[in-house]
Order: C-alpha cells, then sequence, then structure tokens
C-alpha cells in the first residue's frame, strides 16, 4: 500500500514543483513564447467572446444586404464606418464574421484533436499493456493509418459522405463530420507515443507493486502509467491542433467543410478567392492572416513547450 | 623532456544560469611510454579530463585556462588545423563504450582507412594493408574479412579491439582510454586490458587510463592521478598509492575494495555522495565525508604538497600519518 | 532478402485489398447506376430486369470478385460525365500531377538539405536563426493560403507568372505531356510547385535539422574527431549518412501526402491534373471516377510506400533484411 499512497500523494506536488520551477521559469525567460501566449489567448477570448463582440450575427441573414457587399477596410478609401474590416462578397460584415469563423476553426480544431487523443491513449494503453499479438496488429494498423496522409483520408470520405447525403444534410452536419474525420485520422501519433511510455514504465517496480496489491489493469494504467506520459501529450497536442486548424481549413477551402453559410475561416478565405482578381484581396487576406497567426502561436508554443518538457517523442 | 606536460588546466561548463568549474587547476606530468591511471568516482573529472588533453571538449564545455604542453607544443593554443593534424595520429584516444563509438553506417574498413588517409599520403591499398596489420596485432581473426563488415555485425570485444586497433593505427606517442572496459562482458575485461598493457609496452606508447577501478589501475599503470570533485587529491606512484594511501578519501576508496574485506563483513563504503558541480562546499570539497575534517578543513581548500614520495591535498596528512600505525589496512 | 520483400509485397495487397473494397462499398452506394444509364422514365419492370442483367442483385461476394476480376484487368468502369474508362480519364491527368510532384520534389530535396544540414552545423548564426524562424511561419500556412498569396503577388500584382494552367506542353509518349521542354511550360508550372513544396520544405528542414543535431552529439561523431577526419568528411560523411536514414521514411510517407496537398495546389492554379479533376468529379457525383481515383491514388500510395521500405532496408545496414522476413 504504501508505494501506491506515495505516488498519488507526491502526484499533485511535484507537478506544482515543476510548474513553479522550470516550466515557469523557462516561460518568464522567454519572449517568444509569452507573446505568442498573449495572442493565443486575445484570439481565443475574442472568438470565445463572438457573440459579444461582434457588432453583426453573420448567421442572420436578416442582417446582411446584398448591397453591402465588398466595401473594403477602414484604412482603404471608399470604407464604410459601420465595416471596420469591411464587407465580403455577400454583403456580411468581415469583422464579425472573422470572428465567428475563428471560434469554428477553434472549436473544430480542439475538439477533433480531443478525439484523436482519446482514441489514440486508449489504443496505445491497451496495444502497450496488452502485448502480444494485439499489440502487433494495433501497432501495424497504425503505420498503414500513418502511411496515408491525413488530409488524403479526409478529402475522400467528406467527399463521399457529401455525395451520399447532399450538400444541404451534409452542411447541417458538416461541424461533426470534420471533428470525426480529423479526430479519427490521427490517432496512430498519440497511440505510438503512449505505447512506448507503457512498455517503459510496465518494467517499473512501482507498476509491480500495483499489480500484487491487486489493482486492475484499468486503474494501473490511468493512475500509474498514464501521467508518466503528460509531457509528450502535452506536446503531441499542440502541434495537432495547429495541424488540425490547417486541416479544417483546407477542407473547408475545397467545399468539403463548413459551408459559405456558416464559414469558418477556411471557407471565408475559399470564397474571397473568386474575389481576389477583381481587387477585392481583403475578403482572402484578413482572414488568411488570422489563421495563420493563430496557427504560428501554436506552433511557436508547441516549439517551446517541446524544448522545455523534451519529452522522448515516438520518431516514426 | 617529459612528453606531455600539464599545468593548471582548468575547464568550465557554460550553464544557462551560471558557470561551472569541472576542472579546476589540473597539473601533471608524463614521460615517454609512461603509463598514467586516473582514478576516482563518476562525476570526479577524469573523462573531462581525456577530453581537454584532446581539446575535444564538447559545449558547453570549453578550456578555461592552463597549458597542455605535448611534444613540446601547447594543445590549447592550436589550431583546427594542428589539432587535427595531432588527433588520432600522435594522440589517440579509446572510448568508452564500444557498442557506439563506431559509425554504424560505416565498414570497418571505411573507418579504419580514412584514419590513415587523415594524416598521411597513402594509398587506399596501402592504407588497406596497415589496417590488416593492425588487425592481427590486436588478435582480430580473419581481418581481410573483418575490413567489410559493419560495427552491428561484431560483437562488444571484437569492436573494442578494432577500436584500439585505429587508436594505434599511427603509431601514436600517447593513447587515452576513457573506461575501456566498463561496458564489456567481465570475462572479457581481462584480456582487453591485458591486450592494451602489451601493445603500450611492445610499442613504448603512453597511456593515460582512466578508471574508477583501483585493481585495474594496480596492474596497468606506474603512477596514478586520484580526482575528487575536479581536482587531483592525490598524486604518485600507484604502487605507494595503493599501498600507502594518504588522503582519506583514497584510503576510503581501498578500504572499499571487495580485497580489503573479511568474508562475512560489510564492504566498506564512504558515506554520502560526489558533490554535483553546482553545489561544491567551501573549503575541502571532501570535507562532507571526511571523518577528520577540521574548521581548517571546512574553510579553505588544501594546497597539493609534497608528503614523501607523493602528492597530497589535505590538511590533515600530517595528523593522519603519525595514526598511520592504528589504522593499517594492508591485508 | 528474398523473405522480406515477398513480406512487404503480401502487405501491400493486403493493403489494396481493403482499398478496393473501400472502393467497392463506395460504388455500391453512391449514387444510382440505373439512373445514370436509363434516367428516371423507366418502368419498375424493366428496371428489375436491367438489375438482373447488370449483376446487381447478386450477393455481395460475387459483385466484389467481378468488381475486383474488372480492376485487376484495368476495367474501373466507365466515367458518368466523360463517358470514358475511368481509368483512361485518370491516366491522362496523371502526368500533370505527377510533374507538379516532381517539380516540388526537387525543390524539396534542393533546399531541404543544404539548409537542414547548415542549421544544425552552425545553430547560433544570424542566417540559421532567420532559416528557422522562416520555416516555422512555413509550416503555419496552409498550402492553398501560399498558391493563393503567389497568385496575388507574383501573377495579379506584379505580372511575372501565368496564375493557372499547364502553359506550353509537349507531347513525349502516350498520355505523357511535359512541361518541361518549353520556356512557357516552365513558367506554368514554377509557382504550383513552390506552392506544393512549401509546407514540406519547412518540416524536411527541421526535421533533418533535428536528426544532425542529434547524430553530432553522438559518440561515433566525437570518435571520428578524435581520429583527426576532417569537418567536412565527418558531416558529409558520417553524420549526413546517419541523419538521412529517418529521413527517407518519413520521406516516403511523404510524397503520399504530397498527392493529397495537389489537389489544393491543383484546385488553386486550376492544374489539369487529376486532383483537380477528382473535386470536379465529386461536384459532378461521378462514382466510378470517384472511385478510381482512390484506387489509383491508394495504389500510388501503396507503391511508393513499399519501395521506400525497400530502399531503407538496402541502404541501413544495420537492418538485416534477410532476418527481418522471418
Amino acid at each position: 500500500m504504501s508505494s501506491n499512497t506515495m505516488t498519488s500523494a507526491t502526484e499533485p506536488s511535484r507537478f506544482a514543483k515543476i510548474w513553479n520551477s522550470n516550466i515557469g521559469y523557462s516561460f518568464r525567460k522567454n519572449p517568444v513564447a509569452i507573446v505568442s501566449m498573449a495572442i493565443f489567448l486575445i484570439i481565443a477570448m475574442s472568438a470565445l467572446l463572438s457573440p459579444l463582440l461582434a457588432p453583426y450575427d453573420p448567421y442572420d441573414p436578416a442582417s446582411i444586404d446584398i448591397m453591402n457587399s465588398e466595401y473594403p477596410p477602414f484604412w482603404v478609401s471608399g470604407s464604410l464606418p459601420e465595416f471596420s474590416l469591411g464587407t465580403d462578397d455577400q454583403g456580411r460584415d468581415l469583422w464579425s464574421t472573422i470572428l465567428y469563423g475563428t471560434r469554428l476553426s477553434l472549436l473544430i480544431g480542439i475538439c477533433a484533436v480531443a478525439l484523436q487523443a482519446f482514441l489514440g491513449i486508449s489504443i496505445g494503453l491497451i496495444a502497450g499493456y496488452v502485448g502480444g499479438r494485439l499489440d502487433s496488429l494495433l501497432m501495424r494498423l497504425a503505420d498503414i493509418q500513418l502511411s496515408f496522409s491525413t488530409l488524403m483520408v479526409a478529402i475522400i470520405f467528406l467527399a463521399v459522405t457529401q455525395a451520399m447525403f447532399g450538400s444541404e444534410t451534409f452542411n447541417q452536419y458538416a461541424v461533426f463530420f470534420l471533428i470525426a474525420v480529423i479526430g479519427v485520422a490521427e490517432w496512430p501519433q498519440y497511440a505510438r507515443t503512449v505505447r512506448a511510455t507503457v512498455l517503459a514504465e510496465k518494467k517499473k517496480e512501482y507498476v509491480d507493486s500495483a499489480r500484487v496489491l491487486g489493482f486492475g489493469p484499468g486503474r494501473i494504467m490511468v493512475r500509474h502509467i498514464l501521467p508518466n506520459s503528460l509531457s509528450p501529450i502535452f506536446v503531441i497536442s499542440t502541434v495537432q491542433v495547429a495541424n488540425a486548424i490547417i486541416s479544417e481549413a483546407s477542407l473547408s477551402f475545397l467545399g468539403l467543410g463548413m459551408p459559405p453559410s456558416q464559414p469558418s475561416l477556411g471557407s471565408l478565405i475559399s470564397s474571397g478567392f473568386d474575389y481576389i482578381f477583381s481587387g477585392s484581396w481583403w475578403i482572402t487576406v484578413i482572414p488568411g492572416v488570422v489563421l495563420v497567426v493563430l496557427v504560428l502561436v501554436i506552433n511557436l508554443l508547441g516549439d517551446w513547450m517541446r524544448d522545455v518538457l523534451n519529452p522522448k517523442l515516438y520518431k516514426g | 623532456m617529459s612528453l606531455l606536460s600539464v599545468r593548471d588546466l582548468t575547464v568550465k561548463f557554460a550553464m544557462r544560469e551560471q558557470t561551472v568549474t569541472a576542472l579546476n587547476g589540473i597539473s601533471f606530468d608524463l614521460a615517454k611510454g609512461e603509463r598514467l591511471g586516473i582514478v576516482g568516482e563518476s562525476g570526479a573529472g577524469k573523462s573531462i579530463t581525456g577530453f581537454a588533453l584532446m581539446n575535444l571538449l564538447s559545449r558547453p564545455g570549453f578550456i578555461d585556462h592552463g597549458q597542455i604542453m605535448f611534444e613540446g607544443e601547447d594543445v590549447v593554443t592550436m589550431n583546427d588545423r594542428q589539432l587535427r593534424g595531432m588527433r588520432g595520429n600522435r594522440m589517440a584516444m579509446i572510448f568508452q563504450d564500444p557498442m557506439v563509438t563506431l559509425n554504424p553506417v560505416l565498414t570497418i574498413g571505411q573507418q579504419m582507412i580514412e584514419t590513415l588517409m587523415a594524416h598521411r599520403k597513402l594509398s587506399r591499398e596501402e592504407a588497406r594493408q596497415i589496417a590488416i596489420v593492425k588487425l592481427r596485432e590486436v588478435y582480430i581473426p580473419s581481418p581481410e574479412e573483418r575490413l567489410e563488415q559493419y560495427p552491428h555485425e561484431l560483437s562488444g570485444g571484437m569492436r573494442q579491439r578494432i577500436i584500439i586497433a585505429i587508436a594505434l593505427l599511427l603509431d601514436p606517442q600517447l593513447i587515452i582510454a576513457d573506461e575501456p572496459t566498463t561496458a564489456l562482458d567481465v570475462t572479457i575485461q581481462a584480456d582487453i586490458m591485458e591486450l592494451l598493457l602489451e601493445l603500450c609496452q611492445s610499442n613504448q606508447v603512453g597511456l593515460i587510463l582512466i578508471t574508477h577501478d583501483l585493481g585495474v589501475v594496480s596492474q596497468m599503470t606506474e603512477r596514478t592521478l586520484v580526482m575528487y570533485a575536479g581536482r587531483i587529491i592525490e598524486a604518485g606512484r600507484t604502487r605507494e598509492i595503493i599501498n600507502d594511501p594518504q588522503h582519506p578519501y583514497t584510503q576510503g576508496l581501498i578500504n572499499a575494495l571487495p580485497q580489503q574485506t573479511l568474508p562475512g563483513q560489510r564492504l566498506k563504503q564512504i558515506p554520502g555522495n560526489m558533490p554535483s558541480l553546482t553545489n561544491i562546499p567551501p573549503g575541502c570539497p571532501f570535507n562532507p565525508r571526511c571523518e577528520y575534517a577540521t574548521d581548517l578543513c571546512r574553510s579553505r581548500i588544501p594546497e597539493i604538497s609534497h608528503y614523501g614520495e607523493v602528492e597530497v591535498a589535505c590538511h590533515e596528512v600530517q595528523r593522519l600519518q603519525s595514526n598511520d600505525a592504528r589504522r593499517e589496512v594492508k591485508a | 532478402m528474398f523473405a522480406y520483400l515477398v513480406k512487404r509485397v503480401f502487405q501491400a495487397i493486403a493493403v489494396m485489398f481493403v482499398i478496393s473494397v473501400i472502393g467497392f462499398a463506395i460504388q455500391g452506394n453512391l449514387g444510382d447506376p440505373l439512373r445514370e444509364l436509363v434516367g428516371q422514365s423507366v418502368s419498375e419492370e424493366t428496371r428489375q430486369q436491367l438489375r438482373d442483367e447488370l449483376g446487381l442483385n447478386d450477393s455481395f461476394m460475387t459483385q466484389y470478385l467481378r468488381f475486383a476480376g474488372n480492376a485487376l484487368q484495368g476495367d474501373l468502369g466507365t466515367s458518368y460525365f466523360f463517358k470514358e474508362p475511368a481509368l483512361d480519364v485518370i491516366l491522362k491527368k496523371l502526368p500533370a500531377t505527377l510533374e507538379l510532384v516532381m517539380g516540388a520534389t526537387l525543390i524539396i530535396i534542393g533546399l531541404s538539405v543544404p539548409l537542414g544540414v547548415y542549421t544544425a552545423i552552425k545553430p547560433d548564426t544570424v542566417l540559421s536563426r532567420i532559416i528557422m524562424g522562416l520555416s516555422i511561419v512555413g509550416i503555419s500556412i496552409p498550402v492553398f493560403l501560399t498558391a493563393i498569396m503567389m497568385i496575388f503577388v507574383f501573377s495579379v500584382h506584379y505580372g511575372w507568372f501565368p496564375s493557372f494552367g499547364r502553359g506550353d506542353v509537349v507531347h513525349v509518349w502516350g498520355y505523357w505531356e511535359t512541361n518541361f521542354l518549353t520556356a512557357d511550360g516552365w513558367m506554368h508550372i514554377i509557382l504550383p510547385s513552390f506552392a506544393l513544396a512549401s509546407i514540406m520544405l519547412p518540416l524536411f528542414i527541421r526535421l533533418i535539422r533535428s536528426e544532425m543535431m542529434e547524430v553530432l552529439q553522438s559518440e561515433y561523431v566525437k570518435f571520428a574527431r578524435a581520429k583527426g577526419i576532417s569537418p567536412r568528411r565527418i558531416y558529409f560523411l558520417h553524420a549526413l549518412k546517419n541523419t538521412l536514414l529517418p529521413v527517407i521514411t518519413v520521406g516516403g510517407v511523404q510524397i503520399g501526402t504530397m498527392v493529397a496537398y495537389t489537389i489544393l495546389t491543383e484546385t488553386v492554379f486550376q492544374w489539369p491534373g487529376m486532383g483537380f479533376m477528382f473535386l470536379e468529379a465529386v461536384n459532378r457525383v461521378d462514382t466510378p471516377l470517384i472511385v478510381a481515383y482512390l484506387i489509383v491514388v491508394g495504389f500510388i500510395f501503396v507503391v511508393t510506400n513499399t519501395i521506400v521500405d525497400l530502399i531503407y532496408g538496402l541502404v541501413n545496414p544495420t537492418v538485416n533484411i534477410a532476418r527481418m522476413g522471418a
């Protein structure tokens, strides 16, 4: 019993210690990390509060007037004061639409990664703990899954789904389809790393003692082994959120994601692309900049975390 | 003139928040063909000394000051070209773990021939013939075939023999061997040591043997340095250091040898651990673990000075010597 | 070696089998072939008769075997829209896509190795910091956005490069027409190639850099230094050879990923390749063409991965191919 109470008793304090010393220190010393975190929080907060911050509701057809289409942003001559960042091709206020679009992009990205993490961690724990044939089968599957690009799988899945259900039904459930396909396609990233930790930890004494004490495999895995994979999971998750946002934008750009009536950043860029030759660059460029900045700060935070936590990541 | 003359060698490591001193004013000499042992616990600075002698410290380590006169030239001030001309040619090194020392994607032949061709104007075939001769000298069976093999096809003992052969390729004046057998099976450790001794003696090659094993030092070397926390604390003829250690730390090391313990008795250990480089206590670095420590030991670093045949860095040597009779440790 | 080859090929066949089942399932559930053939103004009896004739009432197994048998003979059905064998439609578009992938691959290999090696050897120089900074910006910009920005800057604003299409192509052999033999063809392929390379290039620079830095810390590199080997030989033989081994594996996977990104690049540049064609097929619900694309792309993935694995086994002496087969 002593070994178990010891580990669980020291767990939170150890975490707090790391937070206060190493991570906290390196964060304070790293201006890139501070700026990235600040920008990320600003974007995330504005996205979260978009219904309060946005002067118009871009989902409400009543507030949209096609006569207002393609007004430029405020620093370009010919702009209207009520549309600070201009309007898109349908006459929607670009600022409001971007706020709502960012919220959608973030939501899909984070939910998809949560799904990836859930699937990957579960499969990784099971593969590592059970071992044997099941393990080699699951890891072989992971190899094959990884050898197919996520984007390719997502494009084909969404294309077929869209053709099967028709655009209207598809558009209605597009958010769920996107989360599902991006979430399912990338589980091997997590599974491999978690499995590697399980294999390393399984040999250690405390796992044996927990087993001798009669704890079931579920409890051993979740309470004892999983905490050791936390830092690689953190690092992977950051990069994966960035990737998921890019994937969502790419799919929406192809018309396989969010519909123009309920645009994410990707579909907004896509709808603006048709007008880039006629000079209405802002419909594409401004959401594009927001998307890039969002993904960039997440990637920068991921890089910083990788440097600080320095986890043993699985190398493919 | 001695082959190697080290004076006040000081190595530091530039860490993120502070610079720590890993080697502190190391001085010693080595005559041509002489064999010197450097002993101490891990973390004492033995390996760093070895790499510093080759001026091969990797970041963040660097030689802060000091002199390493090797065959009349100062290794510390050599430029890259001069260093390259010296390394592997006049001064060679044998690494600790033969499993990771050889490049996994190059054949044994490539790794031997490139060494020869880096230092001498030889044709590939001439270099190959020399490599074969050297492999024979280290008792590698069918050397022609070995040249075509990759490291992973050979056993650890075989690889270490090949590494010794590479060290001997250009008939160097000095070989630095950094724990050459710790990574090997116990059964072949003695073979490798014997081979190294034989080759050094027959070719008049100087040897610096870095090890934590006093038994090995007593068989292999003529003189010994004992290091603790980046300093030399005792130096002298190996026989004297083994038979009549002066510094309390050296005494502790020798008492901890299994031969010094009667059957059924517990092994005598030195209490405590070597301090980490960021946390060296004031005064004599050994004082927290030393049963003879006085206030002086806790405040002033002892200079190394002659006491009879040996050099010792300890404030209490004379008192200890008068107590000698009572704590005789010889079997 | 032989056993390993057999094992690898067997696995490739297994994956192709799964892909063909998926393709078949899509074929059976997407759209109604009868409507495509005869329209809706046909009586239920004639429909049943037609279904029987077409074998649509056969068991799943029989239908799948017929589908797979035809596929093996190169018959992937007839495109509803083009009224041509689907495989022919794809093969006509394939060279455009492959040339795009080739252009991007050349850019990636040509730039990532020197830049990755440089930033690993000299990590603290200003140039290295700029390269690393740009590379993280690079992986943060989606391919389609890079493509749009390139068009906006280099085509719309400066007018240096054309914004769409392949330009003048030269017929080489069979369906293969090439961009690489005319100046106009080169002008057309430059922007799409760079756009396609834009997300992989920084990825590879970072990968090569981190692998190389790890290798440079290794004992065998230290030992090579202790032997007095020249830095050039250490970097470009001892270290680079060990660096590129893991990069090859990743590279194989990324070639497949690049095929996916061609869909984005081709859409933006209206490049007449099979990615562009695929999206059109999706919009037209041209089921045979969608399925044929799936199978061709799956085949490309499986073949490249198998070849890359075999190459890896051949160049890496520590992989004992003979024993891996067991």
